[in-house]
């Protein structure tokens, strides 16, 4: 009830609008009304004024040379300086050759693994089975990166399970350091992140699936059509408007090569064997900008990063929406 | 049902797809699995190697070990802590101000939306994020674990898509005996959204008793203010910077371990001791988690 006089007020006061004196008041006596309203929405605000809100006053530092002796207000303004040590700085097309490239191949191959997944619980007959993998799968996403760095450090080692299978398999003559040398590093990435995500990333698509109505299975099969070609006329339309809209979000985080993980199993960055294969463009202003104080050049770094990710994904979601309005619903 | 005999490539397609699958679902679990046995065997007698399916010499010497820390002891008592007090604080808030939101005629509620959205894309980074809690002296303080993350955007957007979905009339008949919109959330919204809240809180206690990157940055002097995560992570890089220091002066052995427990058992102790809430509690609270995927989903 209360709304809807509510609603009425609202719309006097614009159609009232040629009074400009009223609209003030009826400003003020909105939201004095919506007292409890605004009240809730205040803690969260403060929140997200502060917290993300605050370092955006800090982004001034990346045109300044900043430090911490002097403080904020004495840092004299120096222009597009750090941006300029940035682009000319030597390791900065191999920062942004292992970020581009580190994600790409995270996404080429980590992406159609869920996918996958889906497809094959769907064609499991023993609802137990099936119960049993979707369980077991999820279960590595709610295990913290610390402990799953852990996990890959115990299995790689050099008397741990994979080193032991590989020379069991004549695959290796000795166990191997895989932690000492670049070359496995990205592999290593790539399939820790597939083991932590795959299986909870599936349960999207095992719900689009489960929207399939049954009566198509049983027409295809009164159709005499095959197991595959049931999954390829019926599943797989089923979730080509889930894989589009997930595709396309994906492509707004090209930049995003991953934090936890290359940090972590890098032991903090202080394995300096892995340090040139693992500088992304994250690691980069970590290292550059905590690790070595430089704050006014980690500031720049992080800005740039900020400012092409954020262009990113402003296009990868704008796309997704207006197909996923055609698309989906 | 008509029961007929399958086509065999039917057949072989169904044991290569079980057989994969198993396979999957064996590598998710093998890992906490050797961490399990290895934790439960005497920690010099592991350094042989081969223990790979049972423990070889039984022991619950590394648990006795690591509980009688008091160094543990503090850290599960900080963690608890921040999950707990960080779950109960973020759900609160952000479903509070998601409820508002869901308002559609809220003063001033599409720029609040604006702003949440924004940092959505963008946020200063890393260091001007440093340098600010270091200016709000938040270093080394208990609530650096707590206050940054309260807020959660996605859950905002997921309560408020939840919230636009009650019906009008539940509402309508407090408003009309005068009730305002806090008793309202309470009294109302609250216990009709249950589900939701059941599931936003477990993301958001998992999420937090994972998170190891905030007290890196910024727990440096107080060792009594280190969640688990962060400790196992410095046992973790001790270790292995003295495994680095044994390879190249070549003295394999040169450090002599006292007991039977080794720090290479102390680290999956550890492991499975921080993980072991997250895995004993999972089984229970599955559904919600499926349910909070799906919630989120429908949003999109």
């Amino acid at each position: 009830m209360a709304r809807i006089t509510n609603q009425a007020v609202t719309k006097m006061s614009r159609t009232s609008l040629l009074h400009k004196s009223t609209k003030p008041y009826a400003k003020r006596s909105r939201l004095l009304r919506q007292w409890d309203l605004q009240l809730m929405v205040l803690p969260a605000l403060l929140v997200l004024l502060v917290f993300s809100y605050g370092p955006m006053w800090g982004i001034s530092l990346s045109f300044r040379d900043y430090s911490i002796y002097k403080g904020l207000g004495d840092a004299p303004w120096v222009g597009f300086k750090h941006f300029q040590m940035l682009f000319g700085a030597i390791e900065f097309p191999k920062v942004m050759f292992n970020t581009i490239a580190l994600s790409l191949l995270k996404f080429a191959l980590g992406f159609p693994v869920p996918i996958l997944l889906a497809l094959m619980l769907n064609e499991v007959h023993s609802r137990y089975f099936k119960k049993a993998v979707q369980t077991i799968t999820y279960m590595p996403n709610f295990i913290s990166w610390v402990v799953a760095a852990g996990f890959v450090f115990m299995l790689l080692s050099r008397d741990g399970l994979v080193n032991a299978v590989l020379v069991a398999l004549n695959i290796f003559d000795g166990p191997v350091d895989f932690m000492l040398q670049p070359e496995y590093f990205w592999t290593i990435l790539i399939l820790t992140g597939i083991w932590k995500g795959a299986g909870f990333g599936a349960i999207i698509y095992l719900a689009a699936i489960s929207n399939v109505d049954p009566s198509l299975y049983e027409a295809a099969d009164i159709d005499g059509a095959g197991r595959f070609r049931k999954i390829f006329a019926i599943t797989i339309p089923a979730i080509q408007g889930v894989i589009v809209i997930l595709l396309i979000l994906s492509i707004g985080n090209i930049l995003n090569a991953g934090f936890d993980d290359i940090f972590l199993l890098t032991n903090n960055m202080r394995n300096y064997s892995l340090t040139d294969v693992a500088n992304t463009i994250d690691i980069y202003v970590f290292r550059e900008g905590i690790m070595n104080r430089r704050y006014s050049y980690g500031t720049a770094a992080g800005l740039f990063k900020g400012i092409a990710n954020a262009i990113l994904l402003t296009t990868a979601n704008f796309t997704a929406g207006r197909l996923g309005r055609s698309t989906l619903w | 049902m008509i029961h007929y005999r399958k086509p065999i490539p039917e057949r072989i397609f169904d044991v290569v797809n079980v057989l994969l699958l198993a396979l999957f679902a064996f590598a998710c679990l093998y890992p906490m699995y050797q961490s399990l046995i290895l934790s439960l065997n005497d920690g010099k007698d592991a350094m042989r190697g081969g223990i790979y399916f049972l423990p070889r010499k039984w022991t619950l010497d590394n648990y006795k070990a690591i509980l009688s820390n008091t160094r543990l002891l503090d850290s599960f008592v900080v963690t608890v802590a921040r999950t707990v007090i960080g779950t109960a604080l973020s759900i609160l808030i952000t479903s509070m101000m998601a409820f508002s939101l869901s308002k559609k005629d809220l003063f001033l509620g599409k720029f609040y939306t604006v702003l949440c959205i924004i940092t959505m894309y963008f946020g200063g980074g890393l260091i001007p994020y440093y340098l600010l809690i270091r200016s709000l002296h938040l270093i080394d303080n208990f609530w650096v674990l707590v206050l940054p993350g309260l807020l959660s955007i996605w859950n905002m957007l997921v309560f408020k898509s939840f919230f636009s979905d009650i019906p009008e009339s539940l509402e309508e008949s407090a408003r009309i005996d005068g009730a305002n919109y806090i008793t309202i959330f309470f009294r109302i919204i609250m216990p009709v959204s249950l589900p939701a809240y059941a599931a936003l809180s477990l993301f958001s206690a998992v999420g937090l008793w994972n998170e190891w990157f905030s007290a890196m940055l910024f727990i440096n002097k107080r060792q009594d203010l280190m969640p688990l995560q962060s400790i196992l992570n410095s046992i973790i890089n001790q270790t292995t910077a003295i495994e680095e220091l044994q390879k190249k002066t070549n003295a394999a052995g040169a450090i002599q371990q006292l007991s039977n427990i080794t720090t290479r058992s102390i680290i999956v102790t550890n492991m499975v001791f921080i993980s072991a809430p997250i895995i004993l509690l999972y089984p229970f609270l599955q559904k919600y988690f499926v349910k909070g995927v799906m919630l989120g989903s429908v949003k999109g």
